[in-house]
């Protein structure tokens, strides 16, 4: 319970944050996709369920302010983002910061491309590398800059619920 | 301890399935809500009292430490540029009568086509930029005024003088405008100056160097030129009509060699944009 009401907040604090500070520090126009590292960091650390929960709940977010009416897309991408990530769970060592560095840029690639060809190549937008090179590129440095930092303060909450989840199951025992 | 054992051992569905059903979810919600608004509507009233008022303050927040950051880069360039600007006032003297007279001619031209009291015409309500679409992809906004405040979809939005763009959906107490510079936008519009129709798209490729696409323009006598403005057309059926939107910045003869197509700069600086006008008069009143 207490995970999920942790979870609820970071989520609504990513989300708010994403769309109001982080427009201030955009890079020729490209910001980091704040809420892809969360949902990418849960799938990973927790597994996939999680990750699909908090890919979900993220999408879903984007989808009521941003979907333009339609509700379901973003939610779709990140809860399949979140599986995805769930995948890596039995390979992640928490002291190790190549791995999700790794994942969070692959998955933000994996994400660029899907919404690329659903949002643009299927209105016949074709090229493909300009794109890359204006706006997918960009967005995958920057999202790991930022994944250097904020990973640690995931991990950090992460830890902080695990540690208590084990206390309460240890009384409870 | 045979009631922790009993716990231990419920059903727990495997997460394959679990995404499936989920995703089935998010199929079934993506068509029941793109063809009706009865699950919509709910949310967006409930999200629009929880999230909005952390992103106005958020916004606030932000939007001042910006323009402090702004005023101290300001101030070290200022202070470098200063004594060449001491030496150009003189001329900028002369310049300014110069423009005095052109801002007569400006005001003049203004009547002729009755564009001023078009403007002030319609009735207005501002509303404050509180949010902005999370991805790279698309220009969308938020903005602080809702269905409460008289706000529906469809109303066009400007700033200062210029489009900004359209509301596209409304909650109780905030509403998404999509600006013209998005890529999913498009706008019919004419030039000003001999009323030949055109379309303006926007273009994610043009976003960054601050310019929008305009094609279908039909111009056998090369009579539009660089520097033409360009206003909303009167045969728009979203857009009011005599908005106006920017200046042709380049004109090319399309493939087809029947139409031209080009760039256009938009009046309004879409990078800065804190305070918006909505327009309260439908072009489209049912």
């Amino acid at each position: 319970m207490k995970r999920k009401i942790t979870l609820f907040f970071l989520i609504i604090i990513c989300f708010i944050l994403q769309t109001t500070c982080f427009q201030y520090v955009s890079l020729g126009g490209v910001v980091p996709n704040v809420l892809l590292i969360v949902t990418s960091c849960f799938g990973f650390m927790r597994g996939k369920k999680e990750g699909m929960y908090v890919g979900l709940f993220s999408g879903l977010l984007i989808d009521v302010f941003y979907g333009g009416g339609m509700l379901g897309l973003y939610a779709l991408l990140y809860l399949v983002m979140g599986y995805l990530n769930g995948f890596f769970h039995r390979v992640f060592y928490p002291e190790d910061i190549k791995l999700p560095i790794v994942f969070v840029a692959v998955s933000d690639g994996v994400y660029c491309i899907i919404s690329y060809v659903l949002l643009f190549l299927l209105r016949t937008k074709m090229e493909f590398f300009s794109y890359l090179k204006m706006i997918i590129l960009p967005e995958i440095v920057y999202t790991v800059l930022l994944t250097l930092i904020i990973y640690r303060l995931i991990l950090g909450i992460n830890n902080l619920l695990e540690k208590d989840e084990k206390e309460k199951e240890a009384k409870f025992a | 301890m045979p009631r922790v054992r009993v716990k231990r051992q419920r059903v727990v569905l495997p997460s394959k399935y679990v995404l499936l059903i989920l995703s089935v979810v998010c199929v079934l919600l993506m068509i029941v809500t793109y063809t009706t608004d009865f699950i919509s509507a709910p949310l967006s009233y409930v999200s629009g009292y929880t999230i909005v008022p952390f992103q106005n303050g958020i916004m606030e927040v932000g939007s001042y430490l910006s323009t402090r950051a702004d005023d101290l880069k300001q101030l070290r360039e200022v202070m470098e540029h200063n004594e060449q600007l001491q030496n150009e006032v003189d001329q900028l003297k002369i310049e300014n009568s110069n423009l005095i007279a052109d801002k007569y001619e400006l005001n003049e031209l203004r009547e002729l086509y009755q564009l001023d009291q078009k403007y002030s015409g319609y009735e207005k309500v501002g509303a404050r930029v509180i949010g902005k679409d999370p991805g790279n992809w698309f220009s969308v906004f938020l903005i602080d005024k809702g269905e409460e405040d008289g706000i529906c979809t469809d109303m066009n939005v400007m700033a200062g003088s210029g489009l900004v763009g359209i509301v596209t959906e409304v909650g109780p107490n905030w509403a998404t405008v999509r600006s013209i510079i998005d890529d999913s936008s498009n706008v019919s519009a004419q030039v000003l100056s001999n009323s030949k129709h055109l379309v303006v798209t926007g273009d994610l490729l043009l976003m960054e160097k601050g310019q929008i696409r305009f094609s279908q323009l039909v111009d056998d006598d090369s009579e539009v030129v660089e520097g033409d403005q360009l206003v909303t057309s009167d045969i728009s059926d979203k857009y009011l009509p005599g908005i106006n939107i920017g200046y042709i910045s380049s004109v090319e003869k399309d493939a087809n060699n029947l139409t031209k197509s080009g760039t256009v700069t938009p009046v309004v600086d879409f990078a800065r944009m804190d305070v918006v006008l909505v327009i309260k008069e439908l072009k489209n009143k049912e």
